[in-house]
């Protein structure tokens, strides 16, 4: 029955009421079943939204959408207020995760750049450098291939590579997985290396103390104003290759002014993970954060 | 294209959702996206029809609410509208702006039977 328009005792009034009233039958077709026409307007509600929205400016059409024809607690159809995130259920699984980075004084990292900016060599010279002082394990995100875990574990240190295959990013609940099967031990490193992409791995938590990113200094320096949510989302800015700078015209100044735009709180550093300049800050950044990570955990 | 695993997770949750409120059916759900979040609307609605397949919201339309993009400006210490996430205040033209509102990414409600 419609209580939304009060039309209910036409259907039982049969023929001789939509005989009275037949523009108001005729708009809502009221006729035999209810609330056929709400399934026929569902069935092609999805093709016409399409269409709308390609035919105006490329914004969504909302107003043909179901608020317009069902009003909570009027229609036999129930509405179920949800109001959940969602990205929820990754957020979940990277709760899980943190808590057991926390639990074991494990100091997780989620290393995020483009394509060749250098993040494996920074590990690897990162791993050589802390390897007789702390444990680094590491987990390798790539679509294919597991060439990065093989050049990690070459340092000596465990790897675990993930191919996320058709994927863009690695996601709380895989890193879950691959933390399981690593077993990485109290009061270690874990660097997550996610997949080469400036875009995605921005959404995804994956229950990490920090995510770094990591930016060449080829690559020009609006990349933080072009690829804002990843700058926005790290607490820490790598900036590598820096013994090429001689050869280049770019303006570290100008990179740093654009980062902080995005990310007032983001830190930078400047490195070069072939010829080990700066290094010696990102390692003694390293130490002494899973150091004061072990031992509040020792302590808790 | 993160909008895919995006709108895997919708589809989970509405089905979740749907079956703990014992519905048969979902017939719409309603999106909040806004228009200064990480997502591109077009690429959800894509994205949408490929997740939603072989499940109980099979048939379900889809409506995405755009929520504007609203921030703080610590020089007008007043609330401005917000054209991109990093934009300067449309008043000062400084670009001390915090954003507070326009990343939404939500579920909001559903339809079901």
């Amino acid at each position: 029955m419609c209580t939304v328009c009060g039309c209910a005792t036409a259907v039982i009034g049969g023929d001789k009421s939509r005989a009275e009233a037949p523009g108001h039958a005729g708009a809502h077709s009221h006729d035999q079943d209810h609330h056929h026409h709400h399934h026929d307007h569902d069935a092609h509600h999805f093709p016409d939204q399409h269409d709308h929205h390609h035919a105006e400016d490329g914004s969504v059409n909302c107003g043909k959408g179901i608020a317009g024809v069902h009003v909570p607690g009027m229609s036999q159809d129930r509405i179920i207020q949800v109001e959940k995130d969602i990205l929820s259920k990754n957020d979940g699984y990277a709760a899980e995760n943190r808590a057991f980075f926390l639990q074991n004084g494990i100091f997780a990292l989620n290393i995020v750049s483009s394509p060749g900016s250098g993040k494996t060599s920074l590990l690897v010279r990162a791993i050589r450098e802390l390897r007789d002082r702390v444990v680094i394990n590491v987990i390798e995100g790539d679509q294919q291939t597991s060439n990065d875990a093989a050049r990690i574990r070459e340092t000596g240190a465990r790897a675990i590579q993930i191919n996320t295959g058709k994927g863009c990013h690695l996601d709380a609940h895989m890193v879950g997985h691959a933390r399981q099967d690593l077993a990485p031990e109290p009061g270690s490193i874990l660097l997550i290396e996610n997949v080469g992409n400036l875009v995605c791995p921005a959404a995804f938590d994956l229950g990490e103390a920090h995510k770094v990113v990591v930016l060449s200094v080829t690559e020009g320096e609006d990349k933080p104003l072009k690829y804002p949510d990843i700058f926005a989302a790290s607490d820490l800015m790598i900036l590598n290759k820096s013994d090429l700078l001689p050869h280049l015209d770019f303006n570290v100044g100008l990179c740093i002014a654009n980062a902080l735009r995005v990310n007032p709180r983001l830190r930078t550093l400047v490195v070069s993970a072939r010829s080990g300049q700066g290094m010696e800050s990102f390692c003694a950044w390293l130490e002494a954060s899973a150091t004061t990570l072990a031992r509040r955990a020792k302590v808790a | 294209m993160h909008e895919m695993s995006l709108m895997e997770s919708v589809i989970e949750i509405v089905c979740e959702t749907a079956r703990q409120n014992g519905a048969s059916t979902v017939k719409s759900v309603r999106l909040d996206v806004g228009v200064l979040s990480h997502v591109s609307p077009d690429a959800l609605v894509f994205c949408y029809e490929a997740a939603r397949h072989g499940t109980i919201a099979e048939n379900a339309a889809l409506e995405i609410n755009r929520i504007a993009g609203e921030g703080w400006c610590l020089d007008c210490t007043k609330t401005v509208a917000l054209e991109e996430r990093f934009g300067a205040c449309p008043d000062c033209g400084r670009l001390r702006v915090q954003m507070t509102a326009g990343d939404e990414l939500k579920i909001k409600d559903m339809e079901v039977i």
